[in-house]
């Protein structure tokens, strides 16, 4: 329970007071509270504007806070129950990467799953940490990746017992929850820290009837999208640090990367949202659990779509599941997730979070409408009266197991070649493939390219999969490694 | 004392009616309920300030909307009307022995109460044994229709506000599965004259070009909404608007109208020039 007054808004305040003061600005930026820049000041707003301004005394500064930020960092570790928190306006990315590069130094392992995000083998690409993937296992009938099993986790550990770090998804962009609570507790027990990467979590310190946290379950830190189920604006985030971690040390590595200019219009939609989640959070996430559970049941009475939730829990791969999540299976329609995802934004301007070989994913909030959502499960009804084919030739997702022949940071700055695509089979590649949205890499820099990721590739770029990640921006061309 | 209602057809232009008084004023789930009364038009309801219905030129809408389809498909028995709080839709379509059932689906349960009130003039069939009313949002009512209507009237707001979801593609492509297959909806369309609405009229035009075989519009003039000239939708799976009229058969029946008349069914598929482009734009 928060024991700060979660009413209050420093951050906020002190802009709020500055705006009163009327100081005559010499500084940057060059706008001048959008005096300077008419165009922009009329598309934006003059209150958007005015309130773009730079670190000064009255509103203390990101890289070193000891006022209003530190006041407003307090009110967020008090209402997240962590140590320490800290304001981030270079998306969850840097979030991720931080508690990466505060956990392991170059040439330590850190045991994560393959399902990760990219900026989690990014960190590892600008540290020279050495992944150690553990299968995160999967559902076949859906075509998702899952959580790690407890007995394949304490495997890892067996085998590598000098590993610095476990990293967790919780959840997945599916929802799908790890055993986070027992990963941490055979982590510590082997002197390892536990990373929880939360980007599809916030809701799970403020709402009733959610999986567990991090910080509940005792991870040593966490990275929170606020700006998704936060309602904070997009590329804020917190990183927070729990009791075990030297904070300090985790300022000293944020401030390797993260602008020395942070947004005031970013830290203030933090503070305002922390304030707002820590005083509405329950109802707001009852709502949105209740209306995603009303899509859901209407999703399902159409027929051939399934939109899966607790029901798939399985005491492991999935040992919880965020029923917030609106994930929808595709394939008995015929189409594959992407098409469904295309389908829905060209002919029935609606924007879906992602479509992947086998499902979407409609992301639910606060901000949706009973009627938006009748639309989105009207439309779905209407795409399968329509387009629905037979399912035959539908690629089945299979997990494929990297085989990591290089570290990444190795792997990516190597002397490298282009190939053709087709011709890359067998080689090292040096580079990321990712579908994006949801940006989990098909391959990563020091990967091996086998034939089945090359079929994997071609299928997704037939399907309408956007996909990024190579120096090629058409996706033709591969970067490996050069052989001797 | 001069009170007046004035309501924005664009963000420079304004269209005033001089009120003697206000009769109801009220604030639903949904959108803020108005009913004034003035000397020229008599009573009028608006939503959210929006003009809906005015007595003294409700006939032209409520005719225009009913029998133009009805004059069609004279043997139409199941009719859904989606919107049409107000019970003009339905007291022109209790006229026809031939109707067995209508189902009218309105989101706003407080505009039919306030209406079945004030407006006697337009919501006093309500009453009729034939007629269902179902409280409900319809694009949500109509996903669980197949194959069960002759005649469905989609009488909505504008496309903004509660009204958004019945100019969509899923709504059509739906009304067009509800129907059976000789078939028939009309949809208020919106004008072509002012951009805004120009552009949500081509909107969805377009959707239900891309969702019925037959799409045509057709056009009145209702002096209170905006620019004075509005249009209507006509699609259908089978009927022709023009060549499948049935005008002995209609004229038989004897209905006194004010507006319709099956000279002016035919005349009223006629459009401007500019009309014609901008439909032509998105077909």
């Amino acid at each position: 329970m928060p024991k700060l007054n979660q009413q209050r808004m420093p951050i906020m305040e002190a802009l709020n007071e500055f705006k009163r003061n009327r100081l005559v600005p010499f500084d940057v930026p060059g706008h001048k509270r959008g005096k300077g820049n008419p165009e922009l000041t009329e598309f934006l707003g003059e209150r958007c504007m005015t309130l773009d301004v730079n670190s000064m005394k009255p509103l203390d500064n990101l890289c070193h806070p000891v006022s209003v930020i530190k006041e407003a960092e307090e009110l967020a570790a008090d209402a997240f129950g962590a140590k320490q928190a800290f304001f981030m306006v270079n998306g969850t990315t840097s979030a991720v990467q931080t508690m990466v590069l505060s956990a392991c130094k170059k040439g330590e392992k850190i045991i994560l799953p393959r399902n990760v995000h990219r900026s989690v083998i990014n960190a590892m690409i600008l540290g020279g940490a050495i992944p150690v993937y553990v299968n995160p296992e999967t559902n076949h009938e859906i075509g998702i990746s899952l959580g790690m099993t407890l007995s394949a986790v304490a495997k890892a550990i067996q085998e590598n017992p000098d590993a610095k770090a476990i990293l967790v998804n919780n959840p997945t962009y599916y929802g799908v929850c790890s055993n986070l609570k027992a990963i941490v507790e055979m982590a510590h027990a082997s002197g390892m820290l536990v990373l929880a990467d939360e980007a599809h979590g916030t809701h799970f310190y403020f709402g009733e009837n959610m999986p567990i946290s991090g910080m509940a379950a005792g991870a040593d830190m966490a990275s929170v999208s606020m700006h998704k189920s936060g309602g904070s604006l997009t590329q804020s985030s917190f990183l927070l640090v729990g009791a075990g971690m030297n904070p300090g040390y985790v300022r000293q590595i944020i401030n390797l990367t993260q602008t020395t200019s942070g947004s005031y219009l970013l830290l203030s939609s933090l503070d305002i949202s922390r304030k707002n989640l820590a005083v509405n959070g329950k109802e707001i996430f009852a709502k949105v659990t209740a209306m995603a559970q009303y899509a859901r049941d209407e999703i399902n009475q159409i027929g051939d779509y399934y939109a899966y939730s607790k029901e798939l829990i399985n005491g492991d791969t999935i040992y919880d599941f965020d029923a917030t999540k609106l994930s929808i299976n595709t394939l008995n329609v015929g189409l594959a997730g992407i098409e469904v995802y295309n389908i829905l934004r060209d002919e029935y301007d609606i924007q879906v979070e992602f479509g992947d070989v086998g499902n979407i994913l409609a992301y639910i909030s606060v901000g949706d409408s009973q009627r938006n959502l009748e639309r989105l499960v009207s439309a779905l009804a209407e795409i399968r009266r329509i387009y629905k084919k037979d399912k035959a030739g539908m690629l089945q997702y299979e997990y494929i197991n990297p085989a990591v022949a290089v570290a990444p940071q190795e792997a990516f700055y190597a002397d490298k070649e282009a190939l053709p695509l087709e011709k890359s089979g067998g080689r090292i590649c040096s580079e990321f493939v990712m579908c994006y949205p949801p940006g989990i890499p098909i391959l990563a820099p020091g990967e091996m390219i086998t034939a089945e990721i090359l079929d994997s590739i071609e299928y997704v770029k037939d399907k309408g999969c956007f996909l990024t990640g190579p120096e090629d921006m058409e996706i033709e061309y591969l970067n490996v490694l050069k052989e001797d | 004392m001069e009170l007046w209602f004035s309501e924005k057809h664009t963000p420079s232009v304004k269209f005033s009616i001089q009120v003697d008084r206000q009769l109801y004023c009220g604030q639903s789930e949904f959108q803020r309920i108005d009913i004034f009364d003035s000397k020229e038009f008599g009573r009028f309801l608006t939503l959210d300030g929006f003009m809906m219905l005015t007595e003294k030129d409700e006939f032209i809408y409520h005719e225009m909307m009913v029998h133009i389809p009805m004059a069609v498909h004279p043997a139409a028995k199941k009719v859904l009307i989606i919107g049409g709080g107000d019970g003009g839709a339905i007291r022109e379509l209790v006229r026809y022995p031939l109707v067995e059932h209508i189902d009218l689906v309105e989101i706003d349960e407080l505009v039919v109460e306030v209406c079945k009130k004030h407006l006697p003039q337009t919501a006093c069939c309500f009453n009729d044994e034939r007629v269902t009313v179902h409280y409900q949002d319809g694009l949500k009512f109509i996903r669980r229709c197949e194959n069960e209507y002759d005649l469905i009237i989609v009488d909505s707001t504008d496309p903004f506000g509660p009204g958004e979801g019945l100019f969509t593609k899923e709504f059509y492509g739906n009304c067009y599965k509800a129907l059976k297959e000789d078939g028939i909806m009309v949809n208020q369309h919106e004008s072509a004259f002012y951009l805004d609405d120009a552009v949500a009229m081509q909107r969805a035009h377009k959707r239900i070009v891309e969702s019925f075989p037959i799409s045509r519009v057709y056009q009145a003039h209702i002096p209170t909404y905006p620019s004075g000239h509005w249009l209507f939708g006509f699609a259908s799976k089978k009927y022709h608007p023009i060549e499948d009229l049935k005008a002995v058969k209609w004229n038989a029946q004897g209905f006194k109208t004010r507006y319709y008349n099956t000279q002016l069914h035919v005349g009223a598929f006629a459009l401007p020039n500019y009309v014609e482009e901008l439909l032509k734009d998105v077909e």
